[in-house]
């Protein structure tokens, strides 16, 4: 078994085939927990018909939008507007080639997996902006140009947040990454960098309090709103995918990835991915939107300064205690009371958005 | 504007998570049923054949016109006769003014409320259609006799039973 | 080198999902920003106004029902009131006390519709307005009981209301102001510290006080920017005199007073009820009208305090059997005369907002 996975092209085919279907199946299991667990949370009961327990909700979904009509607007850039799912869900599947889901269980060991991660995560801003641009509807453009402006902005702050991450981790490698939390996983050591990163993933992924781009009280269904039948399904897709891509990522540098007890190491790695997205669902049900404004004031003005902080604290923490033998508790209070701190004193100190703009166009 | 994160978040995100610990306030509806209100002013009038004089109040009080009598004098009995009594419950809107004009107690608001049509010709319902029967429950509209026998309404303040003074 | 910009035009409605009804926003947009407005309304106009000169007096309390659907039992009173004006006509004892607790009860409703919705354009995926929804359908519970329907109550009668209160009524009524003010409480917890919701709503859309006596706006919304006018209080109609409570104002007259408004509101309407509940007397619940009422030749303006603001009737009797002129005074679209100097200069999401909580109905705007 070994010396056939030691083939690369039995361990490209194998991986290949096991992610896309791992993404296409954990995004049903996805749209099931978002919506029983929000359900549940508003007080009903969410899908419970098709299938034991509602599970098939999600395949009788996908069918249906299936066998929907594709309308194309007439004034639409038909070429870019048929484009723009794949362009937009490539990819997020190119993602998750850097997730192990055991040790070494993954399609490449990059030796910058990070950084990999967050240069082509972006790329599917550009699939969502050509949607946004084609389909010549002031709605979806509107929803486009806030995805782009939210995309450049988040990117920022994402990529500091990990910095502390990789300080203490000593790599790039997203395996390398979880060997190193074999005793502690990194949330305790970088909570400030954890909530940073979480929320920009919510501003990178488009999900609530973040989700401006098809703010569906004000953009109707913003950057979507001309698409019908499998390219919305397509977009459907992509936003589950991201955000079960995020939850990976997210998960194997902060939660520890397939380190754990007794469970299997996939199995383990399933349930903190699975366990992030519960996170991201509850978010979502408690927190009205932000505004656009408010929006890039928080990216620059508060996760920009904080994560540069931090970058700071974990760098000074690092050459005084080199390697912490057994559980640094010292650490970890000394981090969590600087999260604490720096959480409410700097948001007390920054401006909230600007306002009323007077125009000067009447 | 100046507001320090956190406190107010984690409070609102600590209601939202409590809410998985309670009885969801949801009826399943084709398997539970919940008995409506006893004077429910359902989609449908049942008419009382004895009791009819034929005097067309109904008819007057009726501001959508919805309500089609005719009356006229049976010459062979020697009897004065509802002929025609028609209502198009698609043009009824279910105020329940004739229940309440009729001075005879002849006129009765329905208790069913599943009475969705594939026609509308269908709509359309004759004194035979209208009866007073098993099959079309009387509502106890204007007559509290009639709602006395009826089951008692399902309350939402009784079903959701918790009591969250403590929290 | 300055870059070209245009301000572009956008239609927000007449179908959208935040337009509350069928209500269309002609916005000149400069990016984001609202340059201009133009509401455009009368998608929903069902020629209430014409209808009801043909209809008896009794025919047209239906029609009200539909004019402003959330809050059937305030429009079913304000007409009531203005008939019983025209035609001197006396109300029980026992029918005023049921229709302080019904009017009550209608205005806890429409607040908590007002406020869940408000939430819910601020962009909080529905959690708070099906919580709100869930008190409401209590309430709705209530209603049904009382008058049979859900939404479209026809309860209110010339000289009192139409039915007695069935005896399970008031017990029910009694559980559900015990544990309302918990739920209260709930959505206080659950949005009012929200730092993003106060940023989104805090100094957002704010109305003046000048402006908004001079626009004639009433309601929640004046009481917001700091205006102290109650019709309960300053023009006692029914037996509003005889009960204890005050009138909560905001200071600003931002979104968020608005929302804070309607929620203390809401704490004094159950104060209203509880008062009410003990002290309502036996009796007839309407006294003897004909069924076919002819007042005599005149004319009679009714008002309340609605939910929305204030809510009129104004009737010209010829003597016959349906009124010559009937007009109203609907709250929502008054309020709305001041929606384009509250929108400009803010974001298209803030339009969507301060729109929102202005709190308005189609089918009462148009009619």
């Amino acid at each position: 078994m070994t010396e056939l996975f030691a083939n690369p092209w039995f361990h490209w085919a194998f991986y290949t085939v096991l992610l896309i279907s791992f993404a296409l199946g954990a995004v049903m299991g996805l749209i099931y927990i978002e919506r029983r667990g929000m359900g549940r949370m508003q007080s009903r009961l969410g899908p419970n018909r098709t299938g034991p327990f509602g599970l098939l909700q999600a395949v009788a979904d996908a069918v249906k939008v299936l066998l929907k009509e594709d309308i194309v607007p007439a004034n639409a850039d038909k070429v870019v507007h048929w484009l723009a799912p794949i362009v937009a869900f490539v990819p997020v599947l190119l993602i998750f080639a850097v997730v192990p889901f055991m040790n070494g269980a993954m399609l490449a060991d990059l030796n910058i997996g990070i950084l990999y991660v967050f240069a082509i995560g972006s790329i599917s801003s550009v699939g969502i902006f050509m949607a946004g641009w084609s389909s010549s509807n002031k709605y979806s453009l509107l929803g486009a140009m806030r995805d782009v402006a939210s995309i450049v902005s988040y990117e920022i702050p994402l990529v500091l947040a990990i910095i502390g991450v990789v300080i203490l981790a000593g790599s790039l490698s997203t395996n390398e990454i979880v060997k190193a939390q074999a005793n502690i996983p990194f949330i305790l050591l970088q909570p400030l960098g954890f909530i940073i990163f979480f929320a920009a993933a919510c501003a990178e992924i488009n999900r609530s309090p973040f989700d401006l781009l098809e703010a569906d009280s004000e953009l109707v269904a913003g950057f979507h709103t001309e698409y019908s039948g499998m390219k919305f399904a397509m977009f459907y897709l992509v936003e589950y995918a991201e955000a079960l891509a995020m939850c990976a990522i997210i998960s194997t540098i902060f939660l520890g990835g397939w380190q754990g007890p007794v469970l299997p190491p996939w199995l383990w790695f399933l349930v903190k991915t699975f366990g992030m997205f519960y996170v991201m669902v509850w978010t979502r049900t408690t927190f009205p939107r932000v505004r656009i404004d408010q929006l890039m004031a928080l990216a620059w003005k508060f996760m920009l300064p904080l994560a540069l902080i931090n970058i700071v604290v974990t760098a000074i923490e690092v050459v005084i205690w080199p390697t912490p033998a057994g559980l640094p508790w010292v650490l970890i209070i000394v981090n969590f009371a600087v999260a604490g701190i720096l959480i409410v004193t700097w948001s007390r100190l920054m401006k909230y958005g600007w306002g009323r703009v007077e125009t000067t166009l009447r | 504007m100046k507001l320090h994160f956190g406190n107010g978040l984690l409070k609102g995100m600590l209601v939202t998570i409590k809410q998985n610990l309670r009885h969801p306030t949801v009826t399943q509806y084709p398997e539970q049923r919940l008995n409506t209100s006893r004077r429910i002013r359902g989609q449908e009038l049942v008419w009382n054949k004895t009791r009819c004089t034929g005097c067309a109040t109904c008819a007057k009080a009726c501001h959508q016109g919805a309500i089609q009598i005719v009356t006229a004098t049976n010459t062979e009995n020697n009897k004065y006769e509802v002929e025609t009594y028609r209502v198009d419950t698609g043009y009824c809107i279910q105020c329940g003014i004739c229940v309440e004009a009729c001075p005879y107690d002849a006129l009765f608001m329905g208790a069913r409320y599943e009475k969705a049509k594939y026609r509308r010709a269908e709509l359309v319902e004759n004194k035979e259609q209208m009866a007073d029967s098993l099959d079309r429950p009387v509502s106890g509209y204007f007559h509290p006799e009639r709602a006395e026998k009826l089951p008692v309404q399902t309350l939402l303040v009784e079903k959701i039973n918790e009591d969250r003074s403590k929290e | 080198m300055a870059l070209h910009t245009e301000p572009f035009i956008l239609n927000i409605g007449p179908v959208h999902p935040s337009t509350h009804g069928v209500f269309r926003i002609r916005a000149t947009l400069d990016g984001e920003v609202i340059v201009d407005i133009e509401p455009v309304f009368g998608y929903l106009h069902r020629g209430v106004e014409k209808l009801a000169e043909q209809r008896t007096y009794t025919g047209i309390i239906p029609l009200t029902d539909r004019m402003d659907y959330i809050t059937s039992m305030s429009n079913n009173l304000a007409y009531v009131l203005a008939v019983e004006k025209l035609a001197k006509v006396k109300v029980p004892e026992r029918a005023e006390y049921i229709r302080v607790i019904m009017a009550e009860m209608q205005r806890i409703c429409n607040h908590l519709v007002a406020a869940g919705a408000f939430i819910n354009d601020c962009g909080a995926f529905f959690t708070p307005f099906l919580y709100m929804f869930r008190e409401r359908e209590k309430l709705m519970d209530l209603f049904e009981m009382v008058s049979g329907q859900r939404l479209t109550y026809n309860y209110m009668r010339v000289g009192g209301v139409s039915q007695d209160l069935p005896a399970e009524f008031l017990p029910a009524l009694r559980k559900f102001l015990k544990e309302m003010p918990a739920h209260i409480a709930e959505y206080e917890r659950l949005i009012n510290d929200n730092e993003i919701f106060l940023a989104r709503s805090r100094m957002i859309g704010i109305l003046p006080k000048e402006l908004a006596i001079n626009c004639g706006i009433s309601g929640p919304v004046a009481r917001a920017s700091g205006v102290k006018w109650d019709l309960r209080k300053a023009d006692p109609y029914g037996i509003y005199d005889r009960f204890e409570f005050d009138i909560p104002t905001g200071t600003v007259g931002d979104a968020n007073d608005r929302y804070t408004v309607r929620i203390a509101e809401m704490k004094q309407s159950l104060r209203i009820i509880e008062q009410a509940v003990e002290k309502i007397p036996a009796g007839p619940v309407i006294s003897d009208v004909p069924k076919v009422l002819h007042p005599p030749v005149g004319e009679a303006y009714g008002h309340l305090e609605g939910p929305k603001g204030e809510l009129g009737f104004y009737l010209v009797s010829d003597g016959g059997i349906a009124p010559y002129r009937f007009h109203v005074r609907p709250p929502s679209l008054i309020n709305l005369t001041a929606l384009r100097q509250m929108l400009i200069g803010w974001k298209i999401q803030d339009a969507i907002t301060i729109f929102g909580s202005i709190d308005i109905t189609m089918g009462e705007v148009d009619r």
